[in-house]
This record gives C-alpha cells, sequence and structure tokens, in this order.
C-alpha cells in the first residue's frame, strides 16, 4: 500500500473524532459571524482550543489593534505545544522529507496526528502525513460546515446542548493524566483556580488575556514544582 | 464586526498558528536541554485547556443547570477513561435531555 493511501487509513479515526468536536465549533461560531467564516476559520487553522478561544477574541468585537495583538499572543501560547511537537517529529522524518514537504506537512501538526504519526515505527514520508492530513482535515471542515448549517435549523435547545462538546473533549484530554500524574493535576487545578479569579474578580481582564496569563503561570508553577523526567516531556 | 476586521483576525489567527507549527518543524535540528522548559512546554496544554473551560463550561449551554450536569457526565466519563468522542457527546446529550426534563417540571 502506498505511504500516502496508510496515511489516510491511519487518519480515518482521527477525522471522525474531529467530525463531531468540529460540529460543536460551527454551531458556536455561526452563532457570531455565519457559517462561510466558521468554515474558512476551520480550514485556515485546524485547530480546536486555538479557534475556540479566536472566537471568543473576535465576539468581543474590539476593532482596534490591541484586540489583533491578543489575538497574535493567544494563540502563540495555546498553540506552543505544536512547536514542540514539530521538533520532536523532526526528528523522524526520512531523509527525502526536505524543506518544502516540510513546509506543508506542518500545517497538519494537531495534537492527534502528532501522537499517530510518532507512534509509527521507524522513519515517516512525507506522503504518509500528507494521507493523514488530508483526512483529518476534510473531516474538521465538513464538521465545522455541518456544524454550522445545521445550527441555522436545529432547535435552540440542541445547539446550546452541542456547545458543550468541545469543552467535554477537553476534559477528556486533561482529567486521565491528572489522575496518574500529580504534576499535571496540580496544573489543571492552578490554573482552573486562576481562572476563577479573572471570571470573578478581575472581570475587565479579556477572555484571552486571562487563559494566557492562567497558562504560563500554571504550567511554569508545574515545572517548578514538578520537573519531567526526560522520557515524557 | 465589519468583514475588514474578521479578515484581519482570521489572517492573525491563521498566520501566527501556521508560523508556530512551521518554524521549528522546518529549522529546528537540536534537541531542547532546559529541563523547566522542557517541564513548561509537557504542562502547557494541560494549562490552557483547564483555564478554557473552567468557568466557560458552566456557561456553554446558557443555562447553568443543564451545563452542571452535562459537566458532571463528562467529567464521570473522562474520569474512567473513555474515548474523547463518547466524553463529547455524552456532555451535549446530558445536557439535551435534562433541558427536555425540565421543560416537563
Amino acid at each position: 500500500m502506498s505511504a500516502f493511501l496508510k496515511g489516510m487509513r491511519h487518519g480515518i479515526p482521527i477525522a471522525l473524532g474531529y467530525l463531531s468536536v468540529s460540529f460543536g465549533f460551527g454551531i458556536l461560531a455561526a452563532k457570531h459571524f455565519g457559517a462561510l467564516v466558521a468554515t474558512i476559520i476551520s480550514m485556515t487553522n485546524l485547530t480546536s482550543a486555538g479557534q475556540l478561544a479566536g472566537v471568543n477574541i473576535m465576539a468581543e468585537g474590539n476593532t482596534a489593534i490591541s484586540g489583533y495583538l491578543e489575538m497574535a499572543l493567544t494563540q502563540l501560547i495555546i498553540n506552543m505545544r505544536y512547536g514542540l511537537m514539530g521538533i520532536s517529529l523532526s526528528q523522524k522524518l526520512d531523509s527525502t522529507f526536505n524543506t518544502p514537504r516540510r513546509l506543508v506537512a506542518s500545517f497538519g501538526i494537531t495534537d492527534e496526528i502528532f501522537a499517530v504519526a510518532s507512534s509509527q515505527p521507524g522513519k515517516i514520508t512525507a506522503n504518509y502525513m500528507y494521507g493523514m492530513i488530508l483526512i483529518a482535515f476534510l473531516g474538521w471542515t465538513s464538521g465545522t460546515f455541518l456544524g454550522a448549517v445545521a445550527g441555522e435549523i436545529l432547535p435552540p435547545s440542541v445547539t446550546d446542548a452541542m456547545g458543550l462538546a468541545l469543552y467535554g473533549m477537553f476534559l477528556a484530554i486533561i482529567i486521565p493524566p491528572a489522575r496518574k500524574s500529580r504534576g499535571v493535576l496540580v496544573v489543571v487545578a492552578a490554573a482552573a483556580g486562576c481562572s476563577l479569579i479573572f471570571k470573578f474578580l478581575l472581570p475587565f481582564v479579556t477572555s484571552g488575556f486571562a487563559v494566557i496569563i492562567c497558562a504560563i503561570a500554571a504550567a511554569a508553577l508545574g515545572a517548578w514544582l514538578f520537573p519531567v523526567k526526560e522520557e515524557n516531556a | 464586526m465589519n468583514t475588514m476586521s474578521i479578515v484581519i483576525y482570521i489572517a492573525v489567527m491563521a498566520g501566527v498558528t501556521y508560523l508556530i507549527r512551521m518554524l521549528p518543524f522546518t529549522l529546528f535540528r537540536k534537541e531542547i536541554k532546559s529541563q523547566f522548559f522542557r517541564s513548561f512546554l509537557y504542562y502547557v496544554p494541560y494549562a490552557v485547556l483547564s483555564a478554557m473551560t473552567i468557568p466557560s463550561i458552566f456557561y456553554a449551554t446558557g443555562n447553568m443547570v443543564t451545563a452542571v450536569i452535562g459537566t458532571a457526565v463528562a467529567v464521570a466519563l473522562a474520569f474512567f477513561r473513555q474515548p474523547l468522542i463518547v466524553v463529547a457527546l455524552a456532555a451535549s446529550a446530558a445536557a439535551l435531555l435534562a433541558d427536555v426534563v425540565m421543560g416537563y417540571l
């Protein structure tokens, strides 16, 4: 089987997961900006947490430079993990994976694609990554579009409930490792506590900056109190 | 918001996100040595997701009662390591069910 087809096959479960989660994103984003904008955001970003934070910032309606700066900083912090994943993945690339191919494939580095690609035995090729990225991309964008369109048809009780899907996925990502690792547990609790303080005691700080400040503070606290051993970091 | 601002916002969002993915993947050939920095990067996703979820999840349905019920279901399923898609859909289903039931009370 060609590497491209193999990548597509490995990407099917990722695409199915994306389809349902991006459906929720489509509903949320389309409420503010319509189906076209929601779909374009998913086509150009291919990331859940960053897009949700991004739409929340846009919904605040700030058209001054400070709003764009908040957007840039928020994406930098939320998506910083992709940088580390890129560094890790760059050690596994086969020798034909040249710079132009890296420029293309880097667009598709997500948590799930990174997890599947890095668990492959041996080196990985550009075609393998292209196949996986293509099918994940199709799942993510079509789910967004369907959610955005359905959001205009479905009763509000259904679309309101779908708003929980993305957050439910986030809980499913953070809770299992928090059970296993005291460091993750402390980081998760510290970030949640910090976020509550901003919401109720410092409501004049916008949501994007509150997430940045809390994420940096909680991750630094974790790194200081519970440094991670080499093989996990 | 006007169309121009929406275009700028999306360009900033997509541009920054692409550069974060592209630059290390394309340019980086060495490993990060600092244990503090490696640990910091390891914890960042958990910190981000936690700060984004709490307290926003309680406002996600527009009704705090259904949101809390959906959240409780999500926490319980995540605690028992159910797949992401199961947790995500069950949270929504529980909130919807709670909304329907409350309509009859």
